[in-house]
């Protein structure tokens, strides 16, 4: 890996860090705390169910926000704010910066999921007071909710390469809607025939499977998980998340800063 | 070997939303920049400049031609480690101190960890910023952004720098510290190219200087043939604001300027109007041939591409 890679995604981390991203930290806690206290006065039995829930939610809502904001600027801020030239004239080649950018930011959410991790943890602790053998699955849960900012960082990155921060925002959050229908949207195709068979093939496929990436529900009821969704869900992350970077690099390589 | 070699780099945009028409903002450039020398890019604002420099810095590609830098192709990343550029009213990442800032560059730019540490510290010195090294640039002046852009252009020691407008917006202290890096580069070896509308401050750094217009070359050459002797005249100044009634008879246009005033005349009358001035008992101050300014050549090559483009219309 190229260290140039690994300084520009250094410092898109502190960018992030200095412009207080990581103060959204406050409100999760804020949230989590409140809503533990407040189950663990109405509920009844499922006080786990419903912190499970809520803060696996959150997590994955909080990261979902912020990668999209910071990604849609990640390129079109440096373009429009020129910072980008004291850059790309000297040897940094254009997919350098974009895998930087995308590792800066993917870094920036995963030590904010781990911070709200530990807060899920914690809420969880306070209303049951023990932890118990299938809390562990909320971990895989936090695992598939990473691999779901991985792509979303991948497309915010993409429209930003090309598209204002606006557009930029309402592709991703659109694509990040449409993906959490992804097995809906399949099973439709299912159920067409011809040509729009054909198209709600495509799409459902061109789509980001969000809902595979989904097991919140299932770690909340303490459903056993299949062990092959963890290795099929990182190399369909993965593999999302590379097309949609080269995409971005092939785009941004052609792309003329006026 | 040449420091720059443009070989007829040209770029045309596509403008209109719905029928696309092209427009040119750069028209086959030729043009070669000697190693060591300092060269002045000059044109109105919107002839060219920036989409030069931008073409030969990677940021914008050409629609046809290409260009060599210190020997090889100017798309070659090697090259880019051995230039530096400041580009117009330059913006940083706010949001870090001056001293982070070229750390960062330096890193980006493979100057390894201890060189860098001390090349950061030799840069900040170098344009007085030693001071504020750890403030935020979002809390920097315009004249402070300006020698932290210059700081970052040199901070890895290159062979030839490009500046695009370094004295755009600067107080005249500001432009005179900035005239002065640029004629230490030079006796340091290294090659500057720098685009300004600024014509005095080209006069007095370049070697040689190309005039763009429209996208168009109208000149090139150094600055000392550009401005060459007006054929037959001569510029004689004196103290006090007394003209001798002998001056008017040679033909002398005078100006009275507070307490000196400058004459113009025939070269062969210059002997019996120093005769004259002393007859009078005046000071005189000096006595010089008339040249051609550098912006007198200028406007006329502006106004000539103007006529031709009439002419043409």
């Amino acid at each position: 890996m190229s260290p140039r890679m690994l300084y520009i995604a250094f410092n898109t981390f502190r960018e992030a860090v200095r412009d207080r991203v990581l103060y959204n930290l406050i409100a999760f806690a804020l949230l989590l705390s409140g809503a533990a206290i407040f189950v663990g006065q109405i509920s009844i039995h499922i006080e786990r169910l419903v912190v499970v829930n809520l803060g696996l939610t959150a997590v994955s809502l909080f990261g979902i926000v912020i990668a999209i904001f910071i990604g849609i600027g990640l390129v079109s801020k440096e373009i429009e704010k020129r910072t980008l030239y004291t850059v790309l004239s000297r040897p940094v080649r254009r997919w350098e910066f974009i895998v930087g950018k995308f590792l800066g930011l993917a870094g920036t959410l995963i030590v904010n999921t781990f911070f709200m991790a530990i807060g899920v943890f914690g809420a969880l602790f306070y209303v049951v007071h023990k932890f118990s053998a299938p809390d562990a699955l909320i971990l895989v849960a936090l695992y598939f909710i990473i691999l779901e900012f991985l792509i979303i960082c991948s497309l915010a990155l993409l429209f930003s390469s090309f598209s204002s921060p606006l557009l930029s925002a309402v592709f991703a959050f659109s694509l990040f809607v449409i993906g959490s229908f992804a097995d809906d949207l399949r099973g439709f195709a299912a159920l067409t025939h011809g040509a729009t068979r054909w198209l709600a093939t495509a799409a459902a496929y061109l789509v980001p499977n969000f809902s595979a990436l989904n097991v919140i529900s299932a770690v909340a009821h303490q459903q056993p998980l299949r062990s092959q969704l963890i290795l099929q869900n990182t190399l369909y992350a993965l593999f999302y998340t590379a097309m949609v970077l080269s995409a971005a690099v092939l785009i941004f390589e052609r792309r003329n800063l006026k | 070997m040449s420091a720059i070699e443009i070989l007829g780099l040209e770029k045309t945009y596509m403008v209109g939303f719905w029928r696309k028409r092209p427009k040119s903002a750069l028209r086959p450039l030729h043009l070669t920049i000697e190693e060591g020398e300092i060269f002045g890019f000059l044109g109105p604002n919107g002839a060219g400049k920036t989409t030069t420099l931008k073409m030969l810095m990677g940021l914008v590609f050409p629609t046809a031609g290409t260009a060599r830098i210190l020997g090889r192709e100017w798309t070659d990343p090697e090259v880019k480690a051995q230039i530096g550029f400041l580009p117009e009213q330059p913006y940083f990442y706010d949001y870090l101190t001056a001293h982070e800032l070229l750390d960062y560059y330096g890193q980006i730019s493979g100057v390894p960890g201890k060189d860098r540490k001390r090349r950061v510290e030799e840069m900040l010195q170098r344009v007085g910023l030693t001071e504020v090294k750890g403030m935020q640039l979002r809390k920097f002046s315009k004249g402070m952004l300006q020698r932290v852009g210059i700081a970052q252009a040199i901070l890895h020691n290159p062979k030839l720098v490009f500046f695009d407008e370094p004295m755009s917006g600067l107080d005249p202290l500001g432009r005179r510290e900035v005239r002065d890096l640029i004629e230490q580069l030079k006796q340091e070896g290294r090659t500057v190219f720098f685009s300004t509308h600024i014509l005095s401050d080209a006069e007095a750094l370049c070697d040689r200087v190309a005039i763009i217009h429209k996208g168009e070359l109208r000149g090139v050459g150094a600055v000392a043939d550009l401005t060459s002797t007006v054929q037959g005249k001569v510029e004689v100044i004196w103290q006090g604001r007394q003209i001798p009634a002998s001056m008017k008879v040679l033909g002398a246009e005078c100006h009275v300027t507070g307490d000196t005033v400058r004459a113009i005349l025939p070269e062969n009358q210059q002997d019996t109007a120093i005769d004259a001035l002393r007859r009078e008992r005046i000071r005189l101050i000096a006595i010089t041939p008339l040249r051609t300014s550098l912006e007198a050549y200028f406007v006329e090559k502006l106004q000539h591409s103007q006529t031709t483009v009439g002419k043409r219309s």
